[in-house]
């Protein structure tokens, strides 16, 4: 009910926000909401600590892989550490994991290592306490990049296995 | 040393050549540069009025197809002295002596509703000879490429003494859109990329289809669940099922078994790849390799006893064989680099695999027993090949790098001549066997 509420005043704040920068009615936009009180969130949100914006910009929701590893680095670790504290608070989520490669290997092969990396990162979130049945994985190989030079900075970026949330079991 | 492999390479695949055939037309090679073999083909000639199109497009086709190999040149018709105005008149040998046609080819063609007959008739000039007997083959007129094709088939194995390849298709995925929102499909086409059509949408994707043994059916992995599964399409229905749709599992990389009984592939669960095999017609899959490593495109070969397939058991990708039923595997690679996606040769001596190394790809052959390893190619994305019906050809993916890359399908003789582009925006090619 209270989610019905909110989910109208934010279309509502949306039309005044485009109407005037200045109406204070309803909050901040997120660009300058980092000091505002619990009210004036906008549901959603990257201020809202239980969105998905939020999990995605402050949580984190990808950790990197070194070449032809699925080995989880000291800082994915940390990450995937934060991501299940997270997901222990917020249990109306479950999570796609997806595993992805650089260009470089063959197209078989690269599917294969997307999942070993998806595995790596289901495993440890499920060491930290989060239900297997809340977890899938999927690997795209090297069939999804995100950047698209064909340079290591860019291919460090691609080597990456992202938690991707939806509001899963009945909220 | 690697491009005096290859020349060394050429010359015994057309040593070999030159052995199956007898008489004295042959493919000559001088200096270890191997010289095509110079031929004509006049136009054909037309019967009847209706006839007059088809009858310069079948043989203009019949050229392309054979100077297309690299094995032979054509001397063009403004060099030719004779004119065939009649397919029965005598061939005035003299005059393709003259200019040095030591193949020449004749045929006519007629055409009444939308029938169409060709025959053709094939001359070993030099021996002052026909070469075989005259040929006939009826079709339709919208079939006339494939006509086409058949005779330059014929013509091709009976100077080669090696089977044809120019009937046949390649299934492929058409690529279209930048690199990270690739949209892909499944299309088929002609083996020259003529006549191409789509097999699905590109509203999920698609990758690596495998034609039968009988060419009427395709494997191939799609996304349309979600997650990468393996389908089965019929080529002329377009209708799909999915092949088995175990949870939480992937499933990819498949392939029919020559019988065209059974699939082998790559099912992954828990993160670990392995490879299984099952019925086309559904069931269980069984297992064939159990280990934590990644082992990956399974290959049967021709007689299906045994399967080619690569696993980074070792640490690296390498190429192991193994009896179709599972058990003991041997590894066959040792070179410096990874090697991956091998395919047993339809001849059954030899694996095409893609080979990386030190920062480069390759297409490259090795025997069975992994000796006299050969690289074909080298660019910064070769991968995928896949065999010509006659085991003489090898079609693969080449990527080009950067922002603006892309995928195109390239094809290379077995001896590392006549490397060409055959399509662009295309990937993954499976070629077919030759067509009935």
């Amino acid at each position: 009910m209270s989610g019905w509420t909110k989910a109208v005043l934010l279309v509502a704040g949306m039309t005044l926000a485009a109407c005037s920068n200045n109406d204070g009615l309803f909050g901040n936009d997120s660009a300058s909401g980092a000091g505002s009180g619990a009210g004036a969130i906008e549901p959603g949100s990257v201020n809202d600590p239980t969105s998905v914006a939020y999990f995605q910009q402050n949580v984190g929701d990808r950790v990197l892989f070194l070449v032809d590893q699925s080995t989880l680095t000291e800082e994915a670790r940390m990450t995937l550490l934060a991501q299940a504290n997270w997901m222990l608070e917020n249990t109306d989520y479950v999570a796609v994991i997806q595993g992805h490669a650089d260009e470089q290997g063959t197209r078989e092969y690269n599917l294969a290592l997307g999942a070993r990396r998806a595995s790596a990162v289901k495993e440890f979130l499920v060491s930290r306490g989060i239900a297997s049945n809340r977890l899938n994985t999927v690997s795209y190989g090297k069939e999804r990049p995100l950047e698209i030079c064909s340079a290591e900075s860019c291919y460090a970026q691609n080597r990456r296995a992202v938690t991707v949330l939806t509001a899963g079991l009945g909220s | 040393m690697r491009l005096l492999a290859t020349l060394l390479a050429g010359l015994m695949l057309l040593a070999q050549m030159a052995v199956a055939q007898n008489g004295p037309l042959r493919l000559e090679i001088t200096d270890g540069v191997i010289e095509p073999l110079p031929y004509a083909v006049p136009d054909f000639v037309a019967e009847n009025g209706s006839a007059g199109q088809y009858a310069s497009d079948i043989s203009r086709l019949i050229a392309a197809d054979l100077s297309g190999t690299g094995l032979f040149r054509e001397i063009p018709a403004k060099a030719h002295i004779s004119q065939v105005t009649n397919f029965a008149s005598p061939v005035q040998y003299a005059d393709w002596k003259a200019i040095n046609a030591q193949a020449l080819i004749t045929g006519a063609v007629s055409v009444s509703g939308n029938n169409l007959e060709v025959k053709f008739r094939v001359y070993d000039v030099f021996a002052g000879q026909e070469l075989g007997s005259g040929l006939r083959f009826k079709g339709t007129t919208d079939g006339w490429r494939r006509m086409a094709h058949k005779v330059a088939d014929e013509v091709y194995s009976r100077i080669t003494g090696e089977g044809g390849y120019f009937d046949s298709r390649v299934v492929f995925v058409s690529e279209m859109g930048p690199k990270n929102d690739r949209k892909k499909r499944l299309a088929i086409m002609d083996y020259d990329g003529a006549n191409v059509h789509f097999l699905t949408d590109s509203s999920a994707i698609v990758l690596a289809p495998r034609f039968s043994p009988k060419g009427d059916q395709v494997l191939y992995t799609s996304y349309e669940t979600g997650f990468p599964q393996v389908f089965v399409l019929d080529v002329g229905s377009v209708q799909r099922r999915a092949l088995q749709n175990q949870q939480g599992t992937m499933s990819f990389a498949p392939r029919f078994s020559p019988d065209g009984r059974n699939v082998v592939m790559s099912i992954t669960q828990n993160g670990n790849t392995d490879i299984y095999t099952m019925p086309i017609s559904g069931g269980t899959p069984r297992r064939l390799t159990n280990s934590p490593a990644i082992e990956t495109a399974p290959s049967f070969s021709p007689d299906g006893s045994q399967i080619v397939f690569e696993s980074d058991r070792s640490g690296t990708q390498q190429l192991y064989v193994m009896p179709a039923n599972g058990g003991e595997a041997k590894r066959i690679s040792f070179g410096q680099g990874r090697y991956g996606t091998p395919v047993w040769s339809p001849r059954g001596d030899l694996i095409a695999f893609t080979k990386q190394n030190k920062g480069r790809f390759h297409i490259g052959v090795m025997r069975t027993d992994g000796s006299e390893e050969r690289l074909l190619t080298a660019s910064f994305l070769d991968e995928g090949p896949t065999w010509a019906p006659n085991g003489r050809v090898i079609m693969f993916t080449r990527e080009t790098q950067g922002a603006s890359g892309g995928a195109s399908l390239y094809s290379v003789d077995v001896s590392g001549r006549n490397l060409k582009k055959v399509m662009s925006g295309a990937s993954d090619p499976a070629w077919s066997p030759l067509q009935k």
